[in-house]
């Protein structure tokens, strides 16, 4: 059977499973649509945690990045685990204990204000909206290479079936699908690196084979700091970014994984406190068996890639070579003519370009694996896309729905109207994120990686000033936030699209402005701090929170009686 | 003992379990993996450089059980102070 056989057989198995799942787990109050009614096993929301924090740029491109990154790709792999330890650790159980359903939920009661509400539900929608954007068009890349649809098409089939079950399942949906797509995601990951990793190693343990010898008895590292400096690149294992760059990176991605909205969400739908915590160590664990093998397909990849294809002859590149040439993602343009491919660091010579995306998808075939592998990898990737994809839906439709319409607008709506307002702003949510997926405005790769600075410099001070200091007052956490998100849009705005600048031609010059050399996207960390000194600053000038609130702080620290998710 | 100094001593013990699982996390990420990074990658364990396998591989495992850790410390914490009951 060919790939595309393989593939259409093994995508449309698992549609139809996310499909069935969606008819037999129908939400029937806002209860069951928001927290999924609140009775999901630490096991059952681990797994789903896990399939909605790891997204396309999980499963499709970090690989690829940090193969061609080295030593720097580090920032995304303990920046995206390490958060959950911030999350288990210092919100996670505070948030679950207190008992609502969305992030400005929490935000608005324990700043007693609207305004920090509205606040709240502003920052929620825009890390939301430039996220889910990215996974629309990870479905559409996925489609067209693998299914030979064109990418607007590739993205209204994922935009219906997210539809599908989002609309219909809500939070409760959503979560029984996640398990499903994590276990999918998860072996489609797996099977290729232990297949790879045998194949080059001799042994199966992608996360051993990448510090062990290849064939010539040579260790995989050493060989590719070889080939790397040979090729003019860095060496592997060190990298090319500044310390302080690498630190501030990490910390802005640690900080914004346990700030983003649809992640503190998932820990609202577990029974106790102690299942809060539970299921976000069954999350990382579940999350870190993909985070520590991708470092070791990241090698495997390089090394497979400079070898078939670095100095060879172009009429002899394998089919999988032309398949990639036809999208776009690969190219080469033979400047001297003499039919080799000469793949260099030096812009003049070399001859080949490589889009990052590409290389955990190309991989297996890369590697000559079977048919049915190469069928997986498509499916795991839709899986890693449409789980995160429908997570973020449920966040920006519970944005409008309750933190709007209910909490502010109407608040003597019925729970009934409420659900139906819910489920229509999750199918405008899905319009606008089709839209963008189909029409990207060239930022959405850049700003993805951004949406982690905002829900740094936004929720994570105010969350967890929240818990930890109980005078903390709604004055110095509104002003925390607007200054912290303003000063992020603002770093930006002028590094990364370069707009008091000149535009986007402008940016690379303007590396060397950076602010005590931190780029854009490790920045989040900085405006964090600023969130945090000014949060402190106006509270001490500004009024004690009242009596009652305080009182609030004071019971969600203690586990017990943590009863149902409430309004 | 006042309910209230029942709540605050739990919650000191709290806070010092997470003070010290933190700094073991800034240690294996921040520490080994970037600010000591070069130092470590002297050493090697298999075919990794240390500082390079802390900042790919082994924060990554310390990370897990750190959190696991944390969820016994607390059961336990809980179960001393009575706050396991639902």
């Amino acid at each position: 059977m060919t790939v595309q056989i393989w593939t259409y057989i093994i995508v449309a198995l698992t549609f139809a499973l996310y499909i069935g799942i969606a008819i037999w787990s129908r939400a029937g109050s806002t209860k069951e649509f928001y927290v999924a009614g609140g009775g999901v096993s630490p096991l059952a929301n681990g797994m789903a945690t896990a399939a909605d924090w790891m997204s396309a740029a999980s499963f499709i491109s970090m690989a690829g990045l940090i193969s061609f990154m080295g030593y720097d790709g580090s920032v995304y792999l303990m920046g995206w685990t390490g958060g959950y330890v911030l999350l288990a650790l210092l919100l996670a159980p505070y948030l679950r204990k207190f008992g609502k359903f969305t992030v400005p939920d929490f935000i608005g009661e324990r700043y007693y204000s609207k305004t920090a509400r509205l606040v709240a539900v502003f920052c929620a929608l825009l890390v939301s909206f430039t996220y889910v954007a990215g996974q629309m068009r990870g479905v559409g890349v996925v489609f067209s290479r693998f299914l030979e649809v064109d990418i607007t098409s590739g993205v209204i089939i994922g935009m219906i079936i997210v539809l599908f079950y989002a609309v219909l399942g809500g939070m409760k949906g959503i979560t029984y699908t996640q398990v499903a797509q994590y276990c999918v995601l998860i072996f489609a990951f797996m099977v290729p690196a232990i297949f790879i990793s045998f194949q080059m190693t001799g042994n199966p343990i992608p996360q051993i084979g990448m510090g062990g010898k290849g064939a010539d008895g040579m260790y995989l590292l050493e060989k590719l700091n070889g080939l790397s400096t040979e090729l003019g690149f860095a060496e592997y294992t060190k990298g090319s970014r500044s310390k302080i760059d690498i630190f501030a990176m990490t910390a802005a991605l640690m900080v914004g994984t346990a700030g983003l909205p649809h992640v503190i969400v998932r820990f609202f739908t577990v029974k106790k406190v102690r299942d809060a915590r539970k299921s976000a160590g069954l999350a990382l664990l579940l999350i870190a068996i993909l985070y520590t093998a991708a470092p070791a397909v990241a090698v495997f990849a390089r090394l497979n890639l400079i070898h078939t294809v670095s100095g060879q002859s172009y009429a002899q590149m394998p089919a999988w070579f032309s398949n990639w040439e036809t999208t776009g993602l690969l190219g080469f343009n033979d400047k001297n003519g003499d039919g080799l491919i000469q793949y260099s660091a030096d812009a003049m010579i070399n001859e080949l370009t490589v889009d990052r995306d590409i290389m955990v998808l190309a991989n297996p075939e890369i590697a000559n694996l079977p048919a049915w592998v190469i069928a997986l990898v498509a499916a795991g990737g839709l899986a890693a896309a449409l789980s995160t994809a429908a997570g973020l839906l449920l966040v920006i439709s519970s944005s409008v729905s309750h933190d709007l319409v209910k909490s502010v607008f109407k608040p003597d709506i019925t729970d009934k109207q409420e659900l139906v307002v819910a489920r229509l702003s999750a199918v405008g949510a899905v319009v606008v994120a089709g839209y963008f997926g189909i029409n990207p405005p060239g930022f959405v790769a850049a700003v993805v990686a951004l949406a982690f600075g905002l829900a740094a410099a936004s929720f994570f001070p105010a969350i967890i000033l929240g818990i930890f200091y109980k005078k903390m007052n709604k004055e110095g956490a509104i002003a925390g936030m607007i200054v912290g998100i303003g000063l992020m849009l603002f770093y930006m705005l002028k590094f990364k699209f370069g707009i008091f600048d000149g535009g986007k031609t402008a940016v690379t010059s303007l590396a060397k402005d950076w602010w005590f050399g931190i780029s854009p996207e490790g920045f989040g960390f900085i405006a964090m701090i600023v969130n945090f000194v000014v949060s402190l600053t106006i509270n001490a000038f500004t009024a004690d929170p009242p009596e009652e609130v305080q009182e609030i702080v004071e019971t969600i620290r203690i586990p017990s009686g943590a009863g149902e998710a409430t309004h | 003992m006042s309910k209230s100094d029942h709540a605050k001593k739990y919650w000191k013990e709290n806070l010092r379990y997470v003070t010290i699982l933190l700094s073991i996390w800034f240690s294996v990420s921040f520490l080994a993996g970037v600010v000591l990074k070069d130092l470590l990658d002297q050493y090697s364990i298999g075919g990794f450089p240390l500082g390079f396998w802390f900042a790919q591989q082994g924060s990554i495992y310390v990370f897990v059980v750190l959190i696991f850790v944390y969820v016994r410390l607390m059961n336990k914490l809980d179960k001393k102070y009575n706050y396991d009951k639902d």
